[in-house]
């Protein structure tokens, strides 16, 4: 039996039933991150913030949205946009912040990509980070559907496709997963319920998984020094804030990420009432018909990378499909970051600036899941076919290459 | 104390025991309930009167949300092995969704042609020209005299699918 005495405050009734101090010290004020970091940190709280502001968002528009084929297209382009008091702005920000927010996973990727924060005990954060990527994914893509204009039907028709397997052709799988022959009602609701329950509630569960997962590790830092943090929280606790290496997560860490939150916030809303378009595909605008294909489909622009390199082999070789082969390389590019910690073959945690090859390697792949992107919106014919072939072909040999030169690394550095 | 062991054994593993059972039950129940509606199956058929066809005319039917091609071949056009043969005439039955990447060619003159790619495909549904992988899909069917009816498996069917491996 916890000890209760009369409280003189709310705090401190709180803090007799729930520890309410003590939490705050693990959670907030006692838990410290590396002094040596820069704005590239902030990206997890900037994330964060952007999640929460798509259920805000969401739940605004969830309250008008009809997740039926008749109704779904006019209760967002009439009834969200036109009838409800700021409805056009709660699916701008929701549009804008869907597709922010890959761009800021993006960035947080290839910062623990660059600072080597994905080995020697970080290996869960970035398997937890990768996890998020994939459902963060998935909640894209179903939320794309619900606005069921040509866009909507076509890129769920195109995805779902993709289960058949290519030549296993496994269209029992493609029925069970659209519930019909084609998409359909039954494949919008069941969407609709992916999108704004089950989706959320895991995005939910990893996030706090996630958070976790840097408890014992700790965060990494520019140098990828390895600091003592017990004995510079002392340092800190006991009044040499100067000399300590660490700050506390709240109030210091956190009054850095706010500031980097307000600038991100700037170019947001910018986008939001400014240049909301570009989340925004005209296509999409006409009403969801199974008879009638658009010119070209293509995704979001964060899927554009590893759609090319579905469509990237467009003829066949060693006896394989085109397609088939697509699918394999689609397949791989979707799991492969998920075990980047151990392709990774340097035993040291060092930023890719002081790993020669890695550096190399690690502007490489960036520029070719540019070049991917890029091309990945292009129709895909005359020359614009072999660039994407040579990109998907770049982009396997550096995950083949990647265990090599970071061995030959480790090895120069007589890591190993 | 080895006797408490054995009975927390005991109804743990019956509980284990239970809830597999469960479990596995409840997952086929979910399994199933995202199987197609009743509903849905019984629209997937289509029926469609062949004796009203004009030669070189094709028509476009929606059959499980998809398009259908069926033509009528005129003397002129090719004859092929997966034509389905009525009396005297030839009928081209296809999905009329290019094997490429899904968009619907349309009619020009005596070839289906695709506009997203220009894909090419002839009047028996075979491909001539530009990317498409394979000929148009063959839906399956039934003859009924000269109603077909897409969706159900008949001989005619089975005979194209055959002739076509």
């Amino acid at each position: 039996m916890a000890k209760i005495t009369k409280a003189n405050s709310l705090g401190e009734w709180f803090d007799q039933r729930l520890n309410t101090t003590a939490f705050t010290k693990v959670m907030m004020t006692e838990y410290w991150i590396p002094k040596d970091i820069n704005f590239l940190w902030a990206m997890g709280v900037v994330l964060a913030v952007t999640f929460k502001i798509l259920i805000i968002s969401g739940i605004f528009l969830m309250m008008y949205y009809k997740p039926d084929v008749n109704m779904a297209f006019d209760s967002v382009n009439y009834t969200i946009m036109q009838e409800v008091a700021y409805g056009w702005l709660f699916r701008h920000m929701h549009g804008v912040a869907a597709s922010v927010i890959f761009l800021v996973i993006y960035i947080h990727m290839f910062t623990g990509i660059y600072y080597g924060s994905y080995k020697k005990g970080r290996e869960m954060i970035w398997i937890t980070g990768m996890l998020l990527f994939v459902t963060f994914s998935a909640a894209g893509f179903s939320g794309y559907m619900l606005p069921w204009g040509q866009m909507s039907y076509w890129a769920a028709s195109v995805i779902t496709n993709l289960f058949a397997g290519g030549s296993l052709e496994a269209w029992g799988l493609v029925e069970w997963i659209r519930g019909g022959f084609t998409v359909n009602d039954a494949t919008l609701t069941r969407f609709f319920m992916l999108h704004v329950f089950l989706l959320p509630l895991a995005i939910i569960m990893i996030i706090a998984v996630h958070f976790y997962t840097l408890r014992i590790p700790h965060v990494n830092n520019q140098n990828s020094a390895d600091i003592d943090f017990d004995a510079e929280a002392e340092k800190y606790l006991s009044g040499d804030k100067k000399g300590s290496k660490v700050i506390p997560f709240w109030p210091v860490f956190l009054s850095k990420d706010f500031a980097v939150l307000g600038v991100f916030f700037i170019f947001y809303f910018y986008l939001v009432f400014f240049h909301f378009n570009f989340a925004m595909d005209p296509v999409n605008f006409d009403p969801a018909d199974s008879m009638k294909t658009p010119a070209h489909i293509y995704p979001e622009w964060y899927f554009l990378w590893s759609y090319e390199t579905l469509r990237g082999p467009f003829f066949d070789m060693m006896g394989m499909k085109a397609a088939d082969i697509g699918l394999i390389i689609f397949g791989m590019a979707q799991g492969i970051f998920l075990v980047f910690p151990f392709l990774d073959r340097d035993p040291d945690v060092l930023p890719a600036h002081k790993r020669p090859l890695f550096n190399i390697w690690f502007w490489l792949l960036l520029l070719d899941l540019i070049v991917l992107s890029v091309y990945g919106k292009l129709p895909p014919s005359g020359a614009n076919a072999y660039v994407g072939f040579a990109a998907t072909a770049v982009f396997l040999a550096l995950w083949a290459a990647l265990p090599i030169i970071t061995k030959i690394d480790a090895k120069r550095r007589g890591a190993v | 104390m080895s006797n408490n062991t054995n009975r927390r054994d005991f109804l743990g593993f019956s509980f284990a025991a239970v809830a597999a059972v469960g479990g596995a039950a409840s997952l086929v129940g979910m399994k199933q309930a995202w199987d197609p509606l009743p509903s849905v199956l019984a629209g997937g058929f289509t029926d469609v009167e062949l004796s009203t066809l004009k030669p070189g005319n094709p028509i476009t039917v929606k059959w499980r949300g998809k398009p259908v091609f069926v033509l009528k071949k005129t003397a002129q056009m090719d004859k092929s092995d997966r034509d389905l043969i009525i009396g005297t005439d030839r009928f081209t039955v296809a999905i009329g969704l290019c094997t490429h990447l899904g968009c619907i060619p349309a009619w020009k003159t005596d070839v289906w042609k695709c506009a997203c790619h220009g894909g090419e495909f002839n009047a028996s549904g075979k491909q001539t020209f530009g990317p498409p992988p394979k000929p148009l899909e063959l839906p399956s069917f039934s003859l009924k005299g000269t109603k077909m009816v897409l969706g159900e498996t008949g001989p005619e069917y089975e005979n194209i699918k055959n002739a076509k491996a």
